[in-house]
């Protein structure tokens, strides 16, 4: 490892104390929605709770909805175990989501904007109701008609999942829906709705502030901006870090690492473990072009070193799973237990060798049939920690 | 905007409608996709995801039921991809099933054990998880046995419950591997608001929810030389149970239901049909009485509209979500009980048996009325008023079980005494029938005209629309009834508890102004009925009504008032309708129940 060829940047817009945000408001809310859209569109930002969807389109596809009423939604259930960045956001710098809820609410014609906060995020109530009222004062008073209310989420990974959301505000169980119709003209309550995570609206406090381009330029092509990165397992320093992206994960545990370093989950149970051989050939960025691998959910960052048993880290990857399925469908609800319980019955030298292969199988057909992306993405571990662990599996 | 769209399906290029499902396009081009969660009287659930079907471009596959068809879609439905993720899926659900189909009693009639069976899964490479879950098996209901160990998790008895009944007694509880059908607080189904309607056997693909039966029970009375078993059929059970043998949906079959039952050995073979027709004498006197009591009287205390309470579903239904409007119903029982009643009294004395030997058994498109039998207050003749009761689908299996080639069967009469009915009679079967067979003797009585309907039939109460109202004006009454002069009866049909739900907050906001309304628990009324054969669906069921309103027709005798074994009944036993006698034997009361 050479030093010279060390790249990790840091950035620091995120946490950043902007105590203009009445300004910014003002000023934001003066510019036609089309121009905002565009700002965002060329900022590139994409989605930093979920797939990567990029944000402009999601407001410009809402805005475009001819729904007689629609809904701004904060995704704060922040349901990945060892992610906290949401709840730092929302504790440290909450005007600016607000802010960027009510902009969003200009932009696509909403009045009306739900926080859905993770159930045991409820000691932030207090707080942010007071952050809320104080924000909602100055929108009467500037003649911005936007409100916001808190949703306490009931504790359910899945509830985080969009859809599954907007069944849970409706009082109902909380099960992913199809798709399409896509939320951007079918979500809460039926209505046009823009969901975003916390994170993705405090960056389009960013955007607005300072332009698209200040954002675009940091990050690599198809992976713009700065990003959270809940850093935790086998480090000297856990924490969150904000980070711009494209970073070589060789980098990333060159500063992390305790030097031991065997693996990195990267993007929590439903990411990918990176081995050490392929450190150097990784991008932590948006699947594209240039970058090796994809980021799926919220920035959390697993290291483990040579002291980890790669069977137990799958081990507890598969029984989230399967807990945490809201088990409607047939490929995710047995396909977990299949795996979970399969892994366990090779280890034990129940099953050969040779039925992880067939369980990759499956991974391969829960990734094709199931209907959200839970199980869809449960073949992302799977597969990762099987192909390069085998041994570990087995023995 | 009914627009249409290209799409290409397994190389057919086809134009659909704008708005259709890929399944619906599949099966108009005459291409069977297989599926399990979704069915037709239900909205789309897109769970069970054996639908899934490739569409090009696409990095997933998509749920055939839940993926609208786009404009120049490419679809396969038998690729490879596709084909291999379909096993896995049929064996992931057979791993936590309990696939023991030689001791299922859906073997046979089960749409996971035909996905199997058409997928040849011979080998179970996955593990089995069934073993390994406390499955449990829910046998405290008279209607209904829940087991867990069959369900494939569906939904489909979640939404039939929810969407059709608006009971919701079953929810989905838990989640991940410990998800499943649950009853509020896991409570057995007799302890819930369940009305045993049966919609939710109707409904369920596999073995989860199925009737209780008592078939056994039945062939041991039949061979009991000490015991004189009658039988008596309702009306929607002749329209069903040729489907149930294997004949076309809407067959009526009677005659050949009749020579079926004396070959199995009943002593005697009665028509339920019959005590419909006395339901009609008891209680259209019973709606003039009350009308009499409101508009001539000015009693306050008099409650309208009459509901009809010949639906044991449908009682049980009002007596836990309407308990203060039980007194807007009939005192009068279902013709199931006042058969039993009458079966173990009049019929005992007129054939000088002694009615401790009298098996009373019923054949029904009901599993309500299973539980209805076993109400406590159901004893009025002295003993158990009805024995058994079977459904459609039970009496089908004790036909094929005796060896009897049904179809080939010929035509026989129903036994005198209780056998003897009207077309009125033969369309309680169907959903507004109730309305139709007593207004056509209601307005006779009162007019001393028959209804100003041509050939008696009063379409405006006819069909399938969630709820119909009509009106009917009375002009020119006989004397006795000069009250009614000018007077326009009001009366809705409501079928599907969720339907009755709307009609009953209205009677109960006192938006209402309906003098009689008709409620049947289940869609369709009885000719949908939880003891009809599976599957069912809007189509089959307007079928099985054609074939109602067809007998109807067909009989000489259309009104219950005309038919000469209840004038006789009321001249050799019972005196008048509503008398003492009626009262004791053919009217009943009903049970405050709670909400939950
Ligand atoms: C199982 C599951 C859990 C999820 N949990 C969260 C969550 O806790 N927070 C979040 O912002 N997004 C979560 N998502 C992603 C959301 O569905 C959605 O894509 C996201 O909130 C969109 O916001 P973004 O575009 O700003 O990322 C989850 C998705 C899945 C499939
Ligand atoms: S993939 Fe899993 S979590 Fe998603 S809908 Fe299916 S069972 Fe529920
Ligand atoms: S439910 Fe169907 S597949 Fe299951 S045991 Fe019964 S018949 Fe067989
Ligand atoms: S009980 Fe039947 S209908 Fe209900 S979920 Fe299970 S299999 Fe489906
Ligand atoms: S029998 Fe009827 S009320 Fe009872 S659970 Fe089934 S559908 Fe619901
Ligand atoms: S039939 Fe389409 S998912 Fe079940």
């Amino acid at each position: 490892m050479v030093a010279s060829s060390y790249q990790l940047k840091r950035a620091d817009f995120i946490f950043k104390n902007d105590n203009d945000w009445e300004r910014i408001l003002d000023k934001t809310l003066k510019r036609p929605p089309q121009e905002l859209i565009n700002e965002l569109m060329s900022s590139e930002l994409k989605g930093r709770g979920g797939a990567g969807f990029p944000t402009g389109l999601k407001w410009k596809l809402t805005a475009e909805d001819p729904s007689d009423e629609k809904f701004v939604i904060c995704n704060a259930d922040e349901g990945e175990p060892g992610t906290f960045k949401d709840r730092e956001i929302l504790s440290k710098v909450p005007y600016k989501v607000l802010m960027a809820m009510a902009v969003c609410g200009y932009v696509i014609g909403s009045s009306k904007g739900y926080i859905y906060l993770r159930g045991e995020y409820k000691f932030l109530v207090p707080e942010l109701n007071k952050a809320i009222q104080e924000f909602e004062y100055y929108c009467k008073e500037v003649g911005h008609d936007f409100s916001i209310q808190i949703f306490l989420g009931s504790g359910a990974y899945i509830c985080g999942e969009e859809t599954a959301l907007f069944e849970s505000m409706e009082g109902k169980r909380g099960e992913p829906r199809n798709k399409p119709p896509y939320p951007t003209s079918n979500g809460y309550l039926g209505k046009a709705t823009v969901v975003n995570n916390v994170e993705t609206l405090a960056h389009t406090f960013t955007i607005f502030k300072y332009g698209a381009k200040k954002f675009y330029d940091l990050g690599v092509q198809y992976s713009r901006g700065s990003k959270l990165f809940s850093v935790s397992g086998d480090t000297p320093k856990p924490g969150i870090y904000e980070l711009e992206l494209g970073m070589s994960l060789q980098d990333f545990v060159h500063e992390f690492g305790d030097g031991d370093t065997k693996a990195v989950q990267v993007g929590g149970a439903s990411g990918f473990l990176v081995p050490r051989k392929r450190f150097d050939k990784t991008t932590i960025g948006y699947r594209g072009k240039l970058t090796g691998i994809s980021l799926p959910t919220g920035g959390s960052m697993m290291l483990y070193n040579s002291s980890r048993s790669m069977y137990n880290v799958l081990d507890n990857y598969l029984e989230f799973f399967r807990e945490e399925s809201c088990g409607q469908c047939t490929p995710c609800r047995v396909g977990c237990q299949q795996l979970h319980s399969g892994i366990k019955a090779v280890k034990r030298g129940e099953k050969p060798a040779q039925y992880l292969d067939k369980l990759l199988k499956l991974t391969e057909t829960m990734q094709l049939t199931a209907k959200c992306g839970l199980g869809q993405s449960v073949a992302n571990s799977f597969s990762s920690i099987v192909e390069n662990f085998r041994e570990e599996m087995i023995y | 905007m009914n627009t249409k769209i290209n799409v290409t399906i397994n190389g057919f290029q086809l134009e659909v409608e704008n708005g259709k499902t890929i399944l619906e396009a599949a099966n108009e081009a005459g291409i069977n996709i297989p599926t399990l969660c979704y069915h037709k009287d239900l909205c789309i659930a897109g769970n069970c995801r054996v639908c899934m079907v490739e569409v090009s471009g696409q990095k997933r596959l998509a749920a055939a039921c839940a993926t609208p068809c786009e404009e120049e879609m490419e679809i396969q439905t038998n690729s490879l991809k596709v084909r291999n993720s379909r096993k896995h899926i049929i064996e992931l659900l057979l791993s936590e099933h309990n696939a023991d189909c030689t001791k299922c009693y859906k073997n046979g009639n089960c749409e996971l054990q035909e996905l199997a069976s058409e997928y040849k899964i011979m080998t179970q490479d996955f593990l089995r998880l069934a073993p390994m879950k406390n499955y449990t098996i829910d046998q405290f209901s008279p209607s209904i046995i829940k087991d867990d160990s069959k369900c494939i998790r569906c939904q489909r008895c979640v939404r039939t419950c929810a969407e059709l009944q608006g009971v919701n007694a079953l929810t989905v509880a838990y989640k991940g591997d410990e998800m499943k059908i649950a009853t509020f607080f896991e409570k057995a189904m007799n302890d819930v608001v369940c009305t045993n309607c049966g919609q939710c056997i109707n409904h369920c693909p596999t073995g989860a929810l199925v009737e209780r039966n008592y078939i056994e029970e039945v062939w041991d009375a039949i061979a009991d030389p000490n015991k004189h078993v009658v039988v008596q059929t309702a009306p929607a059970v002749r329209v069903g149970l040729g489907e149930a043998l294997g004949m076309d949906i809407g067959s009526r079959v009677t005659g050949k239901m009749v020579t079926a039952l004396k070959r199995l050995g009943f002593s005697s073979v009665l028509d339920t049909d019959f005590t419909a027709d006395l339901t009609i004498i008891e209680e259209g006197t019973e709606l003039l009485n009350r009308l009499r009591k409101t508009l001539q009287d000015k009693d306050t205390n008099v409650r309208l509209p009459l509901a009809t309470s010949c639906s044991p579903a449908w009682i049980k239904y009002i007596e836990h979500q309407y308990p203060e409007l039980l007194d807007n119903l009939s005192t009068c029982k279902s013709p199931q009980q006042m058969f039993g009643a009458l079966a173990k009294t009049y019929y005992a004395k007129a054939r000088k048996i002694d009615p401790d030997k009298i098996v009373s058994v019923s054949i029904m498109p009901c599993t309500a009325k299973k539980f209805e039998a076993n109400r406590p207050e159901m004893h009025d003749s002295g003993y158990r008023d009805v024995d058994y009761v079977l459904t459609t689908r039970e009496l089908a299996i004790m036909i094929r079980q005796a060896g009897i080639e049904f179809q080939k069967l010929p035509d026989n009469k129903f036994d005198r005494l209780m056998g003897e009915s009207t077309g009125a009679g033969v369309i309680f079967g169907a959903t507004g029938g109730v309305m139709e067979a007593a207004l056509r003797t209601a307005y006779e009585l009162v007019t001393g005209r028959e209804v100003p309907f041509d050939n008696l039939n009063i379409t405006p109460v006819r069909g399938v629309d969630g709820i119909r109202e009509a009106s009917i004006k009375i002009e020119k009454p006989l004397k006795e009834w000069a009250f009614l002069d000018g007077v326009e009866l009001k009366c809705a049909v409501a079928h599907g508890l969720v339907n009755a739900k709307t009609v009953m907050d209205a009677v109960k906001n006192g938006t209402s102004s309906y003098h009689f309304i008709e409620i049947m628990a289940c869609p369709g009324g009885c000719l949908g009925g939880g003891g009809q054969p599976i599957p069912t669906s809007p189509e089959i069921r307007q079928k099985r009504m054609e074939a109602i309103y067809a007998e109807d027709g067909a009989m000489p005798l259309r009104k219950s008032h005309e038919n000469p074994e209840v004038l006789k009944i009321y001249q050799d036993f019972l005196g008048e309708p509503l008398g003492p006698k009626s009262h004791h034997l053919l009217h009943t009361k009903y049970i405050p129940r709670e909400r939950f």
